[in-house]
């Protein structure tokens, strides 16, 4: 296996399970399972027992692997020189249950939508652009930029409307800007975090040629997993482009006076996606943008930035549902802090934050108290006012 | 099995039992070098309730039970070394109260102390707890059940002995309040002016019950806190520095050690001392009193302050120290075990230049530390070692060394501090007879089918 001459390194000490000031566990699956098995140093054990046949492959064992959200809590708070290589190392073992055939059913069910439909909701493809009716968002024709949605934009209800309102304000603001619309294809970040290494290389590979086939040069991404692979494996394959999440590009529209952002009076808390915040340290935009609006107040939750608490959708998980909800779990846990702040928004930027925590504030009764929102979704409240 | 497991699920609901092969072998084993034994059962509890409902059912099943926090002690405590059922307790984490003005605090049996401690800078910006530089994983009440010594300890003796209060599920399932608390709302002592009770179960390593909460006595936290570094590389000085440094009564933590390296420390001894103060007054008046104390050795040019590089503080001001853990993986092998014997600090040079000759002799990579206990009353001797876990004859041979300075240690007058299963054996070959019969009395009367801990301080 990948990386296997570092795993025995790992002392189990548990700083990873923390945040950094040890407020408290911030591991969803530990969390909520409460074993040390299901946290960063119970995998990097079983993985090292595994390599040295003191396990065998199992069901129980793949549900650990896959139950890590990749949400990278462990690689920030990890003591050790080897924290850089920790999800790589899960991603590894994670590649050897693909290769054996042995991923937990939903997953393989994931991959295989992926495989055969371009996408784990199984949908046709026809459908994928289905969100920009009613927006002046064109199809994309050599455009400036491209508008890179992804599955969950796509067909996932909440980020069908993230994605719709993201495509009302770019267009407005005088961007050029176009979409794929049915030729768009799964940006794979997450197959690749689920050990699909051969598949994610072949999703690459082919976005890569479309791309350049049809001359995009800039991309703007509706989901960070999609930021993440464009900024960190698309180059790895030749597939080199210039890439912005769509709160960096709001952010400078808004600083440039694009947008015109009337007051709104409104509290709100918002949440970092992982993979916008610790994959890639894009904190400041999308509170920045929050700001800029006036009369809006920003309020933190105690895990806020580096120290966020995963949604519990990163690794797939939104979908092949191996952790399922529960009162422990780490979007209703998301969900009760959001809440404890008094906003009345819960701000997202990532539409599988916003699936997650929309249904985890449904589940903890919360509708009245606090609505789950996207950033964007608030600019354009907050302009039509 | 199935009956026990279908209990233990009725008790604390199917996802926190496992008997699963994949929780059974990490449950087998800490991250030290004593030999794995896998459980039967791993159980997650969230209330005392549950834990003695656990109890009374390992009771009646004659199963033995192991109380486990972060299984960071590195000597093997938490391995079931006779099977049963681990009871990991870090479900059980709520920090239950604060009171300010008494400055204690209550938690539950498997509170870490990290947590406690972001608790206390988060609301309680003025008090502190006497945290020891273990991960921050590590629980209170098992760090008071092993006589942990933590930042205050130089101050205040062993983390044991800042308890107030104790809840604990007897082995025969009662639940049990020790201290003020057993008739009064408030957990300010843990025994004076009653008889006494903690005893029972502070040192018995896990063998007489389970704290399910744990009282303890915090302390004035000042707004500011430094440190410095005195440097000698005359090991046989060390008592005397400490002697002085004591007797000002200006210091916080007192440590002293050594290591090979990086070649800057090579061949000298550093006693790192900490002061605090509220204002800048205070805290140089308490500077200058430390300096005055070692004038004489610094006059002789036997040793003097080192200057720290302000890149260097963070790492020194750092609680827990997180370079203390890293010291595993030097080896590039995720492997680190020590032996702490409390000992007379008259004792720091002997112990020092046999955990020197230990290095050479067995070829595995030292580092020494010794911390201040009360106004150098004793020390916590660290003969520690690291060891790359890939690699079974370095693991032997820093067995070897382990057990030659723990042997040593006693020979030297020391005591053991979390010992091994073989170094309690060593430990009681040496004991008292009488003293080793009163122990196993209280352990056959708390613990009369013998399910606690069983092979931990098991008297013959
Ligand atoms: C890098 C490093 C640095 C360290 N530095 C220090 C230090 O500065 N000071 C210090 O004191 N120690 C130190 N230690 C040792 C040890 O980690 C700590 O003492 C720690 O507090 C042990 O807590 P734990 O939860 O890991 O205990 P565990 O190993 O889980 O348990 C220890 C014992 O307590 C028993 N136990 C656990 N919970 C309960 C309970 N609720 N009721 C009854 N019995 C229970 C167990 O059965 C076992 O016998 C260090 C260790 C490491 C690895």
């Amino acid at each position: 296996m990948e990386f296997e001459e570092i795993v025995h390194r790992c002392f189990r000490c548990g700083y990873c399970k923390f945040t950094e000031d040890y407020h408290d566990f911030n591991c969803p699956p530990y969390l909520k399972f409460g074993l040390d098995t299901y946290a960063a140093g119970g995998r990097m054990w079983l993985i090292n027992a595994w390599l040295n046949h003191g396990i065998e492959t199992s069901k129980h064992y793949a549900e650990i692997l896959y139950l890590c959200n990749t949400c990278g809590n462990c690689k920030e708070h990890c003591v050790f020189t080897f924290k850089e290589d920790l999800l790589n190392i899960f991603e590894a073992a994670k590649a050897e249950l693909v290769e054996k055939g042995l991923v937990p059913p939903a997953v393989k069910d994931y991959l295989q939508g992926i495989l055969v439909n371009g996408n784990p909701y199984k949908e046709p493809q026809h459908k994928r652009g289905r969100w920009a009716e009613g927006t002046d968002i064109q199809p994309f024709s050599g455009q400036e930029f491209l508008f890179y949605v992804g599955d969950v934009g796509s067909y996932d209800e909440p980020g069908k409307k993230m994605a719709g309102s993201v495509g009302t304000i770019l267009p407005k603001a005088g961007l050029s800007i176009g979409i794929l619309g049915s030729k768009e294809k799964c940006d794979g970040n997450d197959v690749k975090a689920l050990g699909e290494t051969g598949l994610f290389a072949k999703l690459a590979e082919e976005n890569i040629r479309l791309f350049k086939e049809i001359g995009v040069k800039k991309i703007i991404t509706l989901d960070p997993h999609a930021y993440n692979a464009f900024t960190k494996e698309y180059p790895k394959l030749g597939g080199k482009f210039k890439v912005w999440h769509y709160t960096q590009v709001l952010a400078m529209l808004i600083k440039g006076k694009k947008i015109p952002l009337p007051g709104y009076k409104v509290k709100v808390t918002y949440h970092d996606p992982c993979y916008l915040g610790r994959h890639n340290a894009i904190y400041n935009d999308p509170r920045e943008v929050l700001r800029s609006i006036p009369g809006l107040i920003l309020v933190e939750m105690n895990r806020n930035r580096k120290n966020s608490l995963c949604c519990g959708g990163g690794g797939g998980n939104f979908m092949t549902d191996v952790s399922g909800l529960g009162k422990d779990s780490s979007s209703r846990i998301r969900a009760r802090e959001a809440s404890e702040t008094g906003a009345e928004f819960l701000a997202v930027a990532c539409p599988i934050c916003y699936k997650m925590l929309d249904e985890a504030v449904k589940e903890e009764g919360l509708e009245e108290k606090i609505k789950v929102k996207d950033i964007a979704e608030i600019v354009n409240q907050a302009i039509l006012r | 099995m199935r009956d026990v497991y279908n209990a233990l699920v009725e008790i604390v609901g199917e996802e926190y039992v496992s008997f699963r092969k994949e929780e059974l072998y990490f449950y087998a084993r800490d991250p030290g070098l004593m030999p794995a034994h896998e459980p039967d059962y791993v159980v997650a509890p969230e209330t005392t309730e549950e834990v003695q409902k656990i109890v009374k059912l390992a009771n009646r099943e004659k199963i033995p039970i192991v109380p486990m926090g972060a299984g960071m002690a590195l000597t093997g405590l938490i391995i079931p070394l006779k099977g049963g059922i681990v009871i990991d307790m870090k479900r059980m984490r709520r920090i239950l109260e604060v009171n300010e003005k008494a400055r204690y605090a209550i938690v539950e049996g498997g509170t870490s102390q990290g947590a406690l401690k972001s608790y206390l800078d988060r609301n309680y910006p003025n008090l502190r707890h006497s945290i020891p530089d273990a991960p921050p994983t590590v629980t209170i009440a098992a760090n008071v059940v092993i006589h942990g010594q933590g930042r205050l300890t130089q101050q205040y003796g062993f983390n044991s002995d800042m308890v107030s209060g104790l809840e604990v599920v007897l082995p025969t399932g009662e639940i049990c309040k020790i201290g003020s608390c057993s008739m009064s709302p408030s957990w300010f002592s843990k025994g004076p002016t009653l008889p006494d009770l903690s005893g029972l179960f502070l040192g018995w390593l896990g063998t007489t019950g389970i704290m399910t909460k744990v009282g303890l006595k915090l302390y004035p936290k000042k707004k500011m806190r430094d440190v410095e570094l005195f440097v000698t590389d005359r090991e046989d000085l060390i008592p005397e520095i400490l002697f002085r440094l004591t007797h000002t009564e200006m210091v916080e933590d007192i440590t002293a050690w050594f290591q090979p390296k990086p070649i800057i420390f090579q061949g000298n001894h550093h006693v790192t001392l900490y002061i605090t103060g509220d204002t800048d007054e205070e805290l140089e008046f308490k500077r200058k009193m430390v300096w005055d104390s070692v004038k004489e050795f610094r006059d002789n040019k036997d040793g003097g302050f080192m200057w720290i590089l302000p890149a260097m503080k963070p790492t020194f001001l750092d609680m827990p120290q997180r370079s203390v853990t890293t010291f595993a993986d030097v080896k590039k092998g995720g492997g680190f075990e020590y032996s702490g014997p409390i000992a007379l600090i008259e004792k720091y040079p002997v112990l020092a230049r046999k955990l020197v000759e230990l290095g050479t002799k067995f070829k595995v990579a030292y580092s020494g530390m010794a911390r201040v206990i009360g106004r150098s009353h004793a020390m916590m001797f660290g003969i520690a070692f690291t060891f790359n876990r890939a690699d079974p004859d370095m693991m032997e041979r820093v067995r070897k060394a382990l057990h030659e300075g723990i042997t040593f240690a006693f020979d030297q007058g020391g005591i053991p501090w979390k010992p091994t299963a073989e170094e309690q054996k060593m430990a009681m070959e040496r004991m008292d007879p009488n003293t080793l019969k009163l122990m196993k009395m209280i352990k056959e009367n708390l613990d009369p089918n013998g399910i606690m801990n069983p092979g931990n301080w098991e008297v013959n």
